[in-house]
């Protein structure tokens, strides 16, 4: 990573930044948008322990939800886990920590972490369990939650393509958390489909600027089945 | 479907959704959750222009493309395949959230595990037993416009899904709008929840009976065939 103008790596060089009880955000919504290639990286160096902040825990055989069916998970922060049986039963066996946070504010909570603020303020859920050990703050009137940011160690996110320098364009449905998580990591890495050179990518398309990223791997594709194709 | 016909393979899931497609507008935006409000989808009149919103980041989802032509990261919340209509567009999970916390959200139609006649509702957790976690419905259910429930009247046991008060964890507090079940069609008001329509073959009496909420008449009771 010494050059800034060509951050692309080896998936050997990126799994260096994986360890053993790492905090790590993923970008993605039901599998979708998961980096399937750092996944496997991840499952095959045997990092476990992981505190895994993502929307959701995909499905069994998908995406980060692997991490969760092979017990590499120990605490998940999420909106929802119901894709994921495996999630579901290691909860209640007590073997995985859940934490809940609706998908707005988890997205907010991320972005805060990813652009420097020291958290949020909000009306969701308020009335509900969803406001337990949330301290209440009153502007003009109205009560909001105070929501903390938060970031990781090591954010991993799929994009359609990248630059040299980490500029990043998704891929329809698949940026979902990405641009969120892409700022929210102390170490960003990004597993493209595609890697261009310095200056192909459009200024007027790029989404998340490559000033945020720190190593870019080359995806080698989803390497499983959806849950609609069966 | 044209008046005088009938759909004798037409389901409970399927009526409810041809109900709730009637209060649907021209030039709404709408949110859809999964389950039966998906079915919503295929029921709305094709003179109606509408823009479907998914929460994971596209304002104009189309139908499920042919067999072979899906793209993989092109998908609902659900998780399934989608098309685009023209002027669709995609953005963030922070934009998508922005659009419904603003109000942006003409209506959302979500299920439920239980709903009050208040309007409360109740649809991410059964605690100790089944907790897939609230994921978007706290945002849509507090924020959209109109919120209208879609459910079965009773749950697997019997019991009625309509109740004076939750006993399970809430997703909102006084959110829901209207409420459409296999067996009626209830509005929640200021004052209470009123029966507006019985779906055939039902009786007022059968609804009442079946419904642990205290539901009010006000006038004449439709009858949804």
């Amino acid at each position: 990573m010494a050059n800034r103008f060509d951050k692309v790596i080896s998936l050997e060089e990126a799994l260096t930044y994986f360890h053993d009880g790492m905090t790590l955000l993923a970008g993605g919504f039901g599998g979708v948008g998961n980096p399937p290639t750092l996944i496997q990286g991840i499952l095959d160096k045997g990092v476990r322990d992981i505190t895994l902040i993502s929307n959701d825990t995909a499905f069994p055989h998908i995406g980060v939800g692997k991490l969760v069916t092979e017990r590499r998970v120990k605490k998940v922060i999420a909106s929802h886990i119901g894709s994921n049986p495996n999630a579901g039963a290691q909860m209640t066996a007590g073997e995985l920590e859940v934490e809940f946070c609706p998908q707005g504010i988890l997205a907010e909570r991320i972005r805060a972490g990813g652009v420097g603020l020291g958290g949020i303020l909000s009306d969701i859920g308020i009335g509900t369990i969803a406001e337990k050990g949330k301290e209440k703050v009153i502007v003009d009137g109205k009560a909001y939650l105070l929501e903390t940011p938060l970031t990781a160690e090591v954010a991993i996110v799929y994009a359609k393509k990248a630059d040299r320098f980490g500029n990043l364009v998704y891929d329809t449905s698949a940026r979902n958390f990405n641009p969120l998580v892409a700022m929210a990591g102390d170490v960003t890495i990004v597993e493209a489909e595609e890697i261009v050179e310095i200056g192909e990518l459009d200024p007027e398309e790029i989404v998340t600027p490559g000033v945020f990223v720190q190593g870019i791997v080359q995806s080698e594709g989803v390497n499983w089945q959806w849950a609609w194709e069966k | 479907m044209g008046l005088g016909e009938v759909n004798r393979t037409e389901t409970y899931r399927e009526r409810i959704a041809r109900r709730a497609a009637q209060e649907i507008e021209d030039g709404m935006i709408i949110n859809l959750g999964i389950g039966i409000p998906t079915l919503v989808a295929d029921f709305i009149a094709p003179e109606k222009r509408v823009l479907f919103h998914a929460e994971n980041g596209i304002l104009g989802t189309g139908p499920s493309p042919a067999n072979g032509e899906e793209n993989p990261m092109l998908c609902n919340a659900g998780g399934f395949p989608v098309t685009l209509v023209k002027g669709a567009a995609f953005f963030d999970s922070a934009t998508a959230f922005a659009i419904i916390r603003r109000g942006l959200l003409d209506m959302t139609i979500l299920g439920v595990l239980e709903v009050s006649q208040r309007g409360d509702i109740a649809n991410w957790i059964v605690p100790g037993k089944r907790v897939p976690g609230m994921g978007g419905a706290m945002e849509l259910a507090q924020k959209a416009k109109q919120v209208m429930v879609l459910t079965t009247h009773l749950d697997k046991n019997g019991r009625s899904k309509i109740v004076r008060e939750c006993s399970l964890p809430l997703t909102a507090k006084a959110a829901a709008d209207l409420i459409i079940t296999d067996m009626a069609v209830m509005e929640v008001r200021e004052d209470g929840l009123y029966l507006r329509e019985v779906m055939e073959p039902y009786s007022v009496a059968d609804v009442i009976g079946a419904t642990e909420a205290e539901l009010k008449l006000d006038g004449d009771v439709g009858v949804f065939r």
